[in-house]
């Protein structure tokens, strides 16, 4: 009999997810004290400058640290899942906003929804806008020949873009009643078989199918209940 | 679940964003400009706006809105510190002094820069010569009329041949903006440095910090050379 419980992500997969939240959480705190004037008088330039710059660096370290480290597989798995998007993928979308008020069914969906795809590829795409501006501006501190005019409005139209997609993750995973239940899938690995059936009917079919993702009855929204599982 | 199934529109998003986001690098310094003269066409017909709206991809920054409104006919530059000639000067007086116009790039310590700026203004020389500073002056110190902002240069940094009090701005009356009537121009150094609404001129014998670098900004300003890590 299959457990209540089916595993969503590895434990490789939600460090990247938390290592990307807490980076570009610190980055946009940061910024924020470096862009507004009102701001940066409650926070030193320097102090808010290095831990900007430390926050940059450190995102790509620590994502290839765990590329390195963890469970590449799994990350690789991820990006293919979201790389592609099926017959499914583009009704789920083309319905997305009339579902989102009508509760109507949604289109049978894989381990990631349409909109999850998405987003984790323009967030991703975002990331290097951001990286590849960011470095401009820091280079056109030391010499003014790097200093393009675009730099600094695309380092904020990317900011913005990024703020709306954050904004509205963070609805969805915290305060929309069918969405929400995904949370624990990135804070323990597993979400409930019966929420995913109903949401993500592809991919249980096809785990159930294979006999993966078996969840032993335990409580797993806690972190440290579900490490105790084999990496996937 | 088969991932090879379904076209690759991931990919696509994500490539998108990146060429979208490298592309505009180039692309929105082209529009910034075309904004801007469309800007200039609307505000040239709404005098209040005209004075407000920043132009050529300015950003305009203030410490303690609103900004401060000039009035010719109560202005006053007070000229002091250890000086042999401490003076008071009114708008016209200031209006009187020679000037002199200089094209310069103007840089922000945020990361926008804004070149081929025309400035018309006193060259500081003739400042000096008018208050005749003792011999214990290092350092000179601009007050602003949107308090508590104020910078200093040291009297070296001042006489650099590039430094000028600006009184116009690209064939007009510096706006309001931008520090009417008088503004600090030292285009080598960040614009922070560029006190605006200047309403009061000190010699100093010694330095003091500006309001940035009461917040951690370096003193010296240097373009290429300063508040980087």
């Amino acid at each position: 009999m299959a457990s209540e419980r089916i595993r969503r992500f590895s434990r490789t997969e939600r460090l990247a997810h938390w290592w990307l939240a807490a980076t570009t959480g610190l980055m946009t705190v940061t910024g924020a004290f470096l862009y507004f004037p009102a701001l940066a008088q409650l926070l030193d330039r320097p102090t808010a400058k290095l831990l900007h710059l430390v926050a940059a660096i450190a995102l790509p370290a620590g994502w290839l640290l765990l590329t390195l480290v963890g469970d590449h597989r799994a990350l690789g798995r991820t990006l293919r899942d979201a790389d592609r998007l099926d017959d499914d993928d583009l009704k789920w979308l083309s319905g997305g906003p009339r579902r989102l008020v009508n509760r109507d069914d949604e289109p049978p969906q894989g381990r990631l929804n349409a909109g999850q795809k998405l987003n984790l590829m323009v967030t991703l795409g975002l990331m290097v806008v951001l990286g590849v501006t960011g470095v401009l501006l820091w280079l056109g501190e030391r010499d003014t020949t790097y200093r393009f005019a675009g730099s600094v409005h695309v380092h904020d139209l990317a900011t913005l873009a990024l703020t709306f997609l954050v904004a509205g993750h963070l609805y969805l995973a915290l305060l929309h009643p069918t969405t929400s239940p995904a949370l624990e899938g990135m804070t323990g690995g597993s979400v409930d078989r019966e929420w995913a059936r109903r949401h993500h009917a592809k991919w249980v079919a096809a785990e159930e199918a294979s006999g993966a993702a078996e969840e032993p009855a335990e409580p797993a929204v806690l972190a440290t209940g579900s490490e105790r599982l084999p990496e996937r | 679940m088969n991932s090879d199934r379904g076209i690759p529109l991931g990919r696509a998003a994500f490539l998108g964003t990146v060429v979208a986001g490298i592309g505009g690098i180039a692309l929105t310094s082209r529009f910034s400009g075309a904004v801007s003269s469309a800007m200039s066409g609307v505000a040239g017909a709404i005098p209040v706006v005209k004075e407000i709206a920043p132009t050529k991809g300015w950003r305009i920054y203030a410490v303690n809105p609103p900004m401060p409104v000039f009035d010719p006919a109560s202005y006053k530059l007070e000229l002091g510190g250890i000086v042999d000639n401490a003076r008071t000067l009114t708008w016209d007086e200031v209006a009187a002094l020679p000037t002199e116009l200089q094209v310069s790039d103007f840089h922000c310590v945020t990361g926008w820069s804004v070149n081929g700026v025309q400035w018309q203004g006193i060259r500081p020389r003739t400042i000096v010569d008018l208050c005749r500073p003792t011999a214990v002056t290092t350092h000179v110190t601009f007050f602003s009329s949107e308090h508590p902002y104020m910078d200093q240069l040291t009297l070296d940094q001042f006489l650099e041949a590039d430094v000028m009090l600006a009184t116009g701005m690209d064939g007009r009356p510096v706006p309001r903006a931008h520090g009417a009537p008088l503004r600090l121009v030292v285009p080598r150094m960040y614009g922070y440095k560029g006190v605006k609404w200047v309403n009061a001129i000190r010699f100093d014998p010694g330095p003091v910090f500006g309001y940035w670098e009461q917040r951690g900004y370096d003193i010296d300003a240097w373009v290429g050379d300063s508040n980087g890590l």
